[in-house]
């Protein structure tokens, strides 16, 4: 095995989106028989990475060679031509089909031009035994299949286009100890066989398992590589921390919130294996912050909460009485009061083609009828009291709402459920892709909100925003509460040491002597 | 050793349909003041092979997750080229056929080409198509009729019996589903079609070719549709450019697509249960007749029998944890 020369070379690879950087002067380096690591926080770029070697998105800049030739990767089926093949975090199952049929799905084995089904099943059986999944059948369909069996296919499926280069991400997320270990013994085993693979993972112990070397994202670059084993936690965290950007919070209330009465309380809440055992309280005045690397269950908790999942165990009470959500409708309504701002506001939060107006008018319209018709005056006087609360920049009331920028679009959304008058309000990482204007408003907002009464929570992916707007963080991980850091606590250092699960010694006087030798 | 009831699983849904298309038929000929014999199972069969085959066609267009609302006017179209070009000679008027399925061919290729290159929803697409479709078939035959020397030696022998009574139409179904369905269900596009109308960006995510799928099963549709068409000639010895025929084709093949068991929401069911649903829903009306009920009622029946067999396919929203699910 020649470690010399690199199987892969990515070089000055560029890519934005909108004014966003996602890679910015990308390098990377790949040899064959070595697991390479790929870390960074929330943002840092390892998703748009992954994507481009994928094929699944063009950088704008920059070159990639494969065995010192250059390669163009147009979509995702030359990629796979060329050996590079891709487990992507979202599954890439087709639900429909059967297990054999997905593992074969990009180049099924032909007999007289139709599908041999039966080298069809032995390539399946083959792949699944690899992969360390003997106890799928290939003929059940996929969409009958537990979440970690799925995650099992997935990898037979990679196995099946007999790839050079393996990129895992996060692989192992849905999967429970025992198939870690056994797809762990099956990802040694290809490097044994000269394959490369690189792993994205949050999961330290993991790496530290596997990798042979690391590298370190922040911001769209690539801050570090090194040996696996030579650098402690500690650093490692230390190199993923120090954003560019900073942005101007309101100072938070300095009243004592710990005697006021919880407006809400969630006691043992789980639903399924996604969320579990998780209790938490918010108090009037209060902000909560939910942490954790995204898609360790903070979104279903919003969601769980709205009344909008089935099958939720636990208790949830409002101002001290049990109470049962069972749909959004009930949880807008005026005994609950709870408000969601959604995650993606074009399909979850706004009516895109639709009038301003009326998408401001729909969370509050039983309050704006007059048996079933609707009050255009009291209509009118509300949405234009809320465009001017929230300084909306909008060409009239009549205008589609889908014509607005995209901060403007967001503060719609928030001044939609602004006008129910919400005492609850959930809010899901609503300040992704907006200006930083627009950022700063909202934290104006929230603040303002919180000191007039409202128990605001507040998932961010933005580590900056939990910090400068939250009296209190709730660190999820693997679908419970992890941690909870209280006001001074919440820092960068400890956001992310708790959000990987990783245990580091606290405040800024632990940084180890040998992060600065 | 529980590999049979995976593939049992699969089929459910033909086999539902078939159940259900068995029990209106045997009710419907015991009923039968002439009972099972060779000329009830002959006039059943030519009735109903004609919204089999155009179901069979809107079957492959919905597994992509598509929809063909042209299919009716693509059988009236066909039916209205057959009635001038099978004429002459028998080896013309083979010829002849073999045109009006080159017809039909095009008018899919061209339905699957705006939609992958076009990038329009395809119930616009096919509706405006389907009225160009219905425009040139217009232009033929303003008034139903056809040409002078109509070869009707090969209509009769299509809707005819073989020794032993076996109706020539069911026959050709048949065969139709060996020479056409089988293969595609069993060819890597006919793969890429279930892929692409179960989840696209999964398949694009997996490097299936998703326009090429979409193509062929525009084309495919197309081509059965006129084959449709093609037996509509056959039984009348004419062309008639009905709008209401092409209309009602239309939709009746999509109800029985998913009175067949497949999903409107695409990868799901299989051709041959859009037959036995095409079969069904052909049956409904014929049980008026046998019943002694009044015609006037068959499109109230009709409906009703419809969701009540929906109904059956619907019970798996019980399962849904998520609500939004409901609405992906």
């Amino acid at each position: 095995m020649d470690v010399a020369t690199p199987l892969f070379r990515m070089e000055a690879v560029s890519k934005r989106y909108g004014g966003v950087r996602a890679l910015e002067e990308a390098e990377l380096t790949v040899h064959a028989g070595r697991v390479h690591a790929v870390l960074g926080e929330n943002g840092a770029g390892k998703s748009t990475l992954i994507k481009v070697m994928a094929g699944v998105v063009a950088p704008d800049k920059g070159r990639m060679t494969l065995e010192g030739r250059e390669v163009v990767f147009p979509d995702p089926a030359s990629a796979i031509a060329a050996g590079v093949v891709c487990i992507f975090q979202e599954l890439s199952l087709i639900p429909d089909l059967s297990v054999a049929d997905n593992i074969v799905i990009s180049n099924p084995p032909k007999r007289f031009g139709l599908i041999d089904r039966r080298a069809q099943r032995r390539i399946a059986e083959q792949a699944l035994a690899r992969a360390g999944g003997e106890d799928i059948h290939p003929l059940a369909p996929v969409k009958d299949l537990p979440l970690s069996r799925r995650q099992i296919v997935e990898i037979a499926k990679a196995l099946a286009r007999d790839p050079r280069i393996l990129i895992l991400d996060e692989a192992t997320s849905a999967l429970t100890a025992a198939d870690v270990t056994r797809v762990f013994a099956v990802l040694k085993r290809l490097r044994s066989e000269g394959l490369a693979l690189l792993y994205i993972s949050h999961r330290m112990h993991e790496i530290a398992e596997l990798a042979d070397e690391c590298t370190v994202f922040r911001n769209g670059r690539n801050v570090a590589t090194y040996l696996a084993g030579s650098k402690t936690d500690n650093e490692v965290v230390e190199m993923m921390i120090g954003r560019e950007y900073s942005h101007v919070f309101p100072p938070k209330s300095p009243a004592k919130l710990s005697d006021k009465p919880p407006v809400l309380e969630v006691r043992k809440l789980s639903w399924g294996h996604r969320l579990r055992d998780i209790s938490l309280t918010a108090r009037a005045g209060e902000v909560v912050g939910l942490g954790g690397l995204d898609g360790q269950g903070q979104r279903e908790l919003l969601l769980a909460l709205f009344g909008v999942l089935m099958g939720v165990s636990g208790e949830i009470l409002i101002d001290g009485k049990p109470t049962q959500v069972k749909s959004p409708r009930v949880a807008k309504s005026r005994k609950i009061g709870m408000a969601l701002i959604p995650e993606d506001r074009k399909t979850e939060g706004l009516m895109l083609p639709m009038a301003v107006k009326a998408n401001l008018s729909f969370a509050a319209m039983d309050r704006l009828c007059h048996w079933g018709v609707i009050d255009r005056e009291a209509e009118r006087k509300a949405v234009e009291d809320m465009i001017r609360l929230l300084a909306i920049r909008t060409d009239g009331l009549d205008v589609p709402v889908g014509s607005l920028s995209g901060g403007n679009q967001q503060k719609v959304v928030i001044a939609k459920w602004l006008m129910v008058s919400p005492r609850i309000i959930l809010l899901n990482d609503p300040t992704r892709g907006i200006d930083v204007g627009t950022k700063q408003e909202i934290y104006q907002l929230l603040r303002k909100l919180a000191e007039s009464g409202a128990a605001i929570i507040f998932y961010s992916t933005d580590y900056d925003e939990l910090i400068g707007c939250c009296n209190r963080v709730l660190v999820l991980y693997d679908g419970t509460v992890k941690r909870t850091l209280v006001e001074d606590e919440i820092t960068e250092r400890a956001l992310v040491a708790s959000a990987l699960n990783i245990a580091t010694d606290q405040g800024e006087a632990g940084i180890s002597p040998a992060a600065n030798a | 050793m529980k590999d049979w009831r995976y593939r049992l699983a699969e089929q459910r849904g033909t086999l539902l349909a078939l159940a259900i298309f068995l029990f209106m038929f045997v009710v419907y000929v015991s009923k039968h003041p002439a009972g099972f014999t060779a000329n009830v199972v002959q006039t059943a069969a030519n009735k109903g092979v004609l919204l089999a085959l155009v179901a069979m066609g809107q079957t492959m267009v919905v597994l992509s997750a598509g929809i063909d609302l042209s299919a009716g006017m693509i059988f009236i179209f066909t039916n209205c080229l057959g009635s001038y070009i099978i004429a002459g000679s028998t080896p013309m008027a083979l010829l002849g056929v073999v045109g009006v399925l080159l017809a039909g061919l095009v008018c899919g290729a061209l339905n699957g080409l705006i939609v992958i290159y076009g990038r329009l929803q395809p119930i616009v697409t096919t509706i405006a198509t389907g009225s160009i479709y219905y425009g040139v078939a217009l232009w033929l035959r303003p008034q139903p009729g056809n040409s002078d020397n109509f070869n009707s030696d090969i209509a009769d022998f299509m809707t005819g019996r073989l020794p032993g009574g076996i109706p020539v139409s069911l026959v050709a179904l048949f065969v139709v589903v060996l020479v056409v369905w089988l293969p595609f269900r069993r060819s890597a596009i006919g793969r890429a079609v279930y892929a692409t109308g179960s989840s696209e960006v999964a398949a694009y995510m997996s490097g299936v070719p998703i326009a090429r799928a979409k193509f062929w099963a525009y084309t495919l549709s197309g081509l059965l549709s006129a084959i449709g068409g093609l037996y509509l000639t056959f039984i009348t010895y004419s062309g008639d450019a009905s709008f209401a025929s092409g209309g009602t084709y239309t939709l009746y093949s999509i109800a029985a697509v998913v009175l067949g068991g497949v999903s409107l929401f695409g990868g799901v069911g299989s051709a041959v249960g859009a037959i036995f649903g095409a079969l069904a829903f052909r049956t409904i009306g014929d049980l008026l007749f046998v019943f002694d009920l009044d015609p006037l009622w068959q499109p109230l029946f009709q409906g009703v029998v419809l969701l009540l067999a929906v109904c059956v396919g619907a019970a798996r929203l019980f399962q849904i944890r998520n609500r939004l699910d409901l609405f992906a």
